[in-house]
């Protein structure tokens, strides 16, 4: 079980979206971590500067924000760690096959209304559903 | 300077976005899926959040000539819904469903320390570069003298 949490999952989007409308105004650029992140992996896109900054500001957020405000930050992985490696395997492939993940599609993508980006979002958000089924109800967990 | 300055607080903001909202938790994540069982509805509302406050904020945005730090907006000029799309979604979606982990979820789970995060990151980073080794190949292959 993890506890129903509407206002802070509202704050914590709609922080999602000022980063995503701050990324546009100032760097011309879809705040979708897929994106940003295949631009650092060598060999290096030639602006890899901006995002690699903006991954280590996204890396170091979640501890400034328990060290300063004192909040606890629940995390929980139930995954088994060779999962970890296949499912962060297909992860990988498939946002860039697909051109996109959570953030670049599911918010910056539908925000822009573009039909790419709503059919991939249903896509991956069925698919996940379908897997999540799979797993808890017809195989009994990992 | 200041562009990089800049890049570093937005990144900021998006991942205390991330964990404030728990998108960061696997667990959670998983529980939103999970319609049948311990669901979880928050992640609803982080989708929410974040869609009206960029759909709102692209609108006044994208009437500007271009953005402060470069000369033009890079927006996706794609409009093919095709086999990558489809299938690259689907696939990531199974990733999804094993892990909870997200691309935009699991980078700033880096920083907590959890070793979980790490481990899924690194084999996430090796599956992106894996596909673009393959792509490569492909397209060199398939690339015919006009």
């Amino acid at each position: 079980m993890t506890e129903f949490t509407p206002w802070m999952s509202l704050l914590g989007g709609a922080l999602i979206g000022l980063a995503a409308v701050l990324l546009m105004a100032l760097h011309g650029r879809i705040a979708g971590m897929t994106g940003i992140l295949t631009g650092i992996i060598p060999p290096l896109a030639s602006d890899w500067g901006w995002r690699a900054a903006f991954l280590a500001g996204a890396v170091v957020a979640p501890a400034i924000i328990a060290a300063t405000t004192g909040l606890e930050i629940p995390f929980s992985s139930p995954t088994p760690a060779p999962w970890l490696i296949v499912g962060g395997l297909i992860v990988g492939a498939g946002v860039y096959f697909g051109s996109g993940c959570t953030s670049g599609h599911g918010v910056c993508g539908i925000a822009r209304l573009s039909p790419r980006s709503i059919v991939a979002t249903l896509t991956f958000m069925a698919a996940t559903a379908i897997t999540v089924f799979i797993i808890r109800h017809v195989a009994g967990g990992l | 300077m200041s562009r990089i300055l800049s890049a570093l607080v937005i990144g900021l903001v998006f991942g205390a976005g991330i964990a404030v909202s728990g998108m960061i938790n696997p667990a959670k994540v998983l529980n939103f899926f999970d319609l049948a069982g311990t669901w979880d509805p928050s992640l609803a509302f982080v989708m929410g959040g974040a869609l009206i406050v960029t759909a709102i904020g692209y609108r006044f945005v994208l009437k500007n000539p271009a953005p402060i730090f470069d000369r033009r907006f890079h927006l996706p000029t794609s409009r093919a819904i095709d086999l990558p799309l489809l299938a690259g979604s689907a696939t990531f979606g199974i990733g999804w469903g094993i892990t909870g982990f997200c691309p935009g979820g699991s980078i700033p789970a880096l920083g907590l320390g959890h070793g979980e995060a790490w481990l899924f990151v690194a084999s996430m980073v090796a599956g992106i570069a894996l596909a673009r080794l393959s792509r490569q190949i492909i397209s060199a292959r398939t690339t015919r003298p006009a």
